[in-house]
């Protein structure tokens, strides 16, 4: 909806998105994380700050922790973008979502898809990190509500059961 | 119900977790934002430049010209003010005339996308006349100073001079008078979720939806009629999930109001999503704050007196401006037993943003100057932390000298667990050079007992509506904001009633469906909501108990309940299962609703002086924490290893809940201690971003270990008390005493920042030297 003449240059780009293909108009500037909530309809995807400061917004691009809000959307053509709501699957939330719940690891949830797709990202790398590496790993997603406590003993309640997905 | 006090009060029960955490774990939880916006306008809002100034001419005509914008308000579209408070609404949710600080709302436009509402904003044309404006208590109160508020002399908002018992003769008979002054920077409640409103204005019915991230839908729905000039009921205010509060939107906040009047003006769906520096600038939190303490002491720790002025820099309008100083004196008491207290409050008016209601409102400040005096006076006199604390315990129940009641009190139980974990008796003292334990005591209100709008209903309403498929729902106007509010409603009921949880579902905060709430504040809503939630759940079993009865043709005292079945005989005649009671509780009446209530009685709403209903409540929450602390002295960098909380809470109805409120406050408090500060730099924000406004990460974030307390409060649901503001106040001077014990430095400051460290430590040493140049030069 733009107003005529304001029409920004767009570009058709090509990405798997929680493993499917999809093909999108995108404008050159679009955001990754506006491209996901607008266009995809991922709202499960945060927007927390102005840019880079937050980690609400953190997905996966071909398996890193990225935040979205300071990824411009053009440059995922190819690539693999993972986001929350493609963890729970066959209707059995993930080993990190059920650890999450169950541990109290979300209080407001704002942060929670973001902190859980960094967790993701970490446990794919490091299938037994230490306390002290989830606390690294984690320490670009803000969270105002736990104090960290409940998350990082989420994050080692996932570690303990890696049999399940 | 009285709890039977002889339980054990170790926490066996794990709790639950949240009823809507899968939602949340999924990403299914929609926030404002997420709600759908496919067709509405895109809201924008012009802010003023300067912190003080008169407007001289505000033109918007080429704003409103330009293609795509479909409308734009002014100050000019609404006369009418806003506020919490009934007695201080002062504000505008657009200037109108003066601007009163840096980033107030000015205009605002909506437009059918982003680009467009930027630059219409861009098109306005705004002239100022500057006027004298002042960014600190001190500048605002000297004398000649422009009034900020011509009503207002002095910039003074409201002092309160309170006066409890003999304080004079209290200072003259104790052993020890120390006196200090200690300064706590503003902060900000820094939620996740950025500020967000998604209005939708119905023209052709003259109806108003307003969904946005309040804890208080009630209020916003008050000023919404008021400041539209709507009749009520055609106004519905529906509460998304909301990424965090902690008293960020306890008050209606500008950018509501200027949503719903730009909906109204685009006969449309407008969406406002604020910046996070826009969301830093609406601000409303804790207020820098100056105290003057003076403490009186027996030789064995008993406090004889207290004195304490304290100096509020408010910023720019009302707000809860008058609560805050006043909570800041009369929760002086409550805490321990203090035979006479002087209390001077000022609340100043300054050219910032206005300050508000921030988790622990108005204790903290106080709090954490009289903890750390505490400490330096058990120092003085060769005495154990513990042990001045000890001195000075309350016994329950009882009534303070500013008549608050304080009916359960598990303080002393409290500083026994935290002792006894963190090994204090073994460690204090005997720690290696550059680390140190430190501990303080903190409490607070289950609720303000006496409600900021006196209307002379219940407290708290909760209907509980049972139909055909035999689901229970819970309908509460309670705000759950990441608490775990709605979740403590189920338990209630689930537990009163002897069925499944998952029998449960509960729907809240939209005014169209569930009862009005007062809001999520002055953690009021488990001692409230809860025992009307509990009152409903009875009223609700017995309509089942007498339907069972006629159906097994027993009288209804015979009638046994366990777990969902209804019995007689222990089952050995005849026995219901749920379905069976439901459909003959149907039979009479159709579908059922019932509804509970809760009211805190008069003699529980404070004394009757002046001010007297704030710091009323019906179950104060204690708590005790130590903080054992790494000292770097080569950079000044300060390193929490480890915390230690105690929190009675009277009973935890979900301890899994609890603990995580305990952990989030003592947090939130090591935040406010050792980084977290907004700074002004001639009235502009210069802390507006998360990078800028430090708090900790996971990496520099402790673990804390959560010890509760259950001290059953003969009020409280199932005993039950606060569990999430109490323990915040506790940390920052815990802290600063650790910081004492580590490197024997007293800081008056907080933030706690490795520069002050650094200060200190650099200054004694200079004093080292020269005393050591002195004495060889003697």
């Amino acid at each position: 909806m733009h107003a005529p003449g304001s029409q920004p240059k767009k570009r058709l780009l090509r990405l798997r998105l929680n493993g499917r293909w999809r093909e999108d108009a995108v404008a050159e500037r679009e955001l990754l994380v506006d491209y996901l909530r607008e266009v995809a309809h991922l709202t499960g995807v945060k927007s927390g700050c102005d840019g880079g400061e937050c980690g609400a917004c953190t997905v996966l691009i071909d398996g890193e922790a990225v935040p979205s809000c300071i990824t411009l959307a053009v440059r995922c053509e190819g690539r693999h973008i993972e986001t929350i709501e493609s963890l729970a699957t066959q209707g059995r939330l993930s080993r990190l979502q059920r650890a999450f719940h169950e541990k109290l690891g979300t209080q407001c949830g704002f942060c929670t898809p973001g902190m859980i797709m960094a967790a993701a990202a970490l446990l794919r790398h490091n299938a037994t990190p230490t306390e002290s590496e989830i606390r690294v790993a984690l320490s670009g997603n803000l969270c105002r509500c736990t104090g960290y406590v409940k998350i990082i003993e989420s994050v080692q309640a996932a570690v303990e059961k890696p049999h399940d997905c | 119900m009285i709890a039977d006090p002889m339980i054990d009060s170790r926490i066996s029960r794990p709790g639950v977790p949240l009823i809507d955490g899968v939602e949340k774990v999924t990403g299914r939880a929609r926030y404002t934002v997420d709600l759908d916006h496919a067709d509405a306008l895109v809201g924008r809002i012009l802010r003023s430049p300067v912190g003080h100034g008169e407007i001289i001419r505000l033109d918007v005509s080429k704003a409103r010209a330009l293609d795509g914008v479909v409308a734009v308000a002014t100050g000019d579209d609404c006369p009418f003010t806003y506020g919490v408070l009934p007695v201080a609404m002062n504000e505008y949710p657009m200037a109108r005339e003066r601007v009163r600080y840096c980033g107030e709302p000015i205009a605002a436009v909506a437009a059918i996308d982003a680009e467009t509402a930027d630059r219409a904003i861009s098109l306005i044309e705004l002239e100022l006349r500057r006027l004298p404006a002042y960014y600190t208590s001190q500048e605002a109160r000297a004398p000649g100073a422009t009034l900020l508020h011509d009503n207002k002399l002095g910039n003074l908002e409201r002092e309160v001079h309170h006066e409890f018992g003999n304080w004079q003769d209290g200072f003259a008979t104790a052993d020890l008078v120390r006196e200090e002054k200690f300064s706590c920077a503003e902060v900000n409640h820094a939620q996740i979720e950025p500020h967000a409103c998604l209005a939708d204005y119905d023209p052709i019915t003259a109806r108003l939806t307003v969904q946005s991230v309040s804890q208080v839908g009630y209020y916003l729905h008050l000023m919404l009629a008021r400041c539209l000039e709507m009749d009520s009921s055609r106004i519905r205010v529906v509460k998304p999930f909301v990424g965090g509060g902690f008293g960020a939107r306890v008050e209606v906040l500008n950018f509501e109001i200027i949503t719903a009047l730009l909906a109204r003006a685009a006969a449309g769906k407008v969406l406002m999503q604020l910046s996070r520096e826009e969301t830093f600038l609406t601000h409303r939190a804790r207020p820098q704050s100056d105290m003057t303490l003076r403490i009186g002491m027996r030789r064995d720790g008993k406090i004889t007196a207290c004195s304490c002025e304290v100096v509020q820099r408010g910023g720019a309008y009302a707000g809860y401006g008058i609560v805050t100083i006043l909570y800041a004196g009369a929760l002086l008491q409550g805490l321990y037993d203090i035979p006479a207290i002087k209390y001077d409050g000022y609340r100043v008016y300054t050219n910032l943003p206005p300050c508000g209601a921030m988790r622990g409102h108005g204790s903290v400040d106080t709090r954490h100057a009289f903890e750390c005096l505490l400490d330096r006076m058990a120092r003085d006199l060769g005495l154990d932390p513990f042990a001045v604390r000890r001195a000075n315990l309350l016994h329950a129940p009882t009534r303070t000298l500013n008549d608050l009641m304080v009916n359960s009190y598990g303080l002393a139980e409290c500083l026994d667990r935290v002792e006894r974990a963190s090994g204090w008796r073994d460690r204090i003292g005997k720690l290696p050079a550059g680390k140190g334990l430190g501990m303080a005591c903190s409490h607070y209100v289950s609720g303000a007992a006496k409600p900021i709008h006196w209307t002379g209903e219940p407290h708290a309403i909760v209907n509980v509506r049972l139909d055909f498929d035999g689901g229970i729902t819970a309908l509460t106007g309670a705000a759950d904001i990441g608490q775990g509010s709605s979740t403590m409603v189920a338990i209630s009921v689930a537990e009163t009633l002897g069925v499944a949880l998952d029998r449960i579902r509960v729907i809240a905060a939209d005014s169209a469906v569930t009862p009005k709430d007062n809001g999520a504040y002055s953690s009021r809503i488990t001692f409230m909501v809860g025992n009307a939630a509990i009152d409903a759940a009875r009223k609700l079993k017995a309509i089942l108990v007498d339907a069972a009865a006629r159906k097994l043709e027993a009288r209804p005292d015979d009638i046994e309940v366990v777990g969902e079945v209804f019995r007689i005989d222990s089952g050995q005649q005849a026995s219901l299962p749920f379905a069976e009671v439901v459909k003959a509780a149907l039979v009479d009446r159709g579908a059922i609703t019932v509804s509970g209530t809760f009211t805190c009685p008069p003699e529980s709403q404070g004394g009757r002086h002046k001010g007297g209903a704030v710091g009323s409540t019906m179950g104060f929450s204690y708590a005790a924490q130590v903080v054992e602390v790494s000292i770097d002295d080569a950079t000044g960098v300060v390193s929490v290893d480890k915390v230690w909380a105690a929190l009675d809470c009277g009973h935890a109805i979900n301890p899994l809940a609890v603990e995580g409120q305990i952990q989030g406050s003592v947090w939130m408090g090591m935040g406010q201690a050792m980084c977290e500060e907004t700074r002004y730099l001639d009235g502009l924000p210069g802390h507006a971003s998360f990078l800028e406004y430090r708090m900790p990460t996971a990496a520099e974030s402790p673990p804390i270990e959560v010890q509760i307390v259950e001290s059953h409060d003969p009020f409280g649901p199932f005993g039950a008390k606060e569990a999430s503001e109490g323990a915040l106040a506790g940390f920052p001077p815990a802290l600063v005493n650790a910081i004492a014990n580590a490197i024997d430095i007293d800081i008056d400051e907080l933030p706690v920042t490795p520069d002050r460290i650094m200060d200190a430590l650099i200054q004694r040493r200079r004093q080292a030297r020269l005393t050591s140049t002195l004495k060889v030069a003697s």
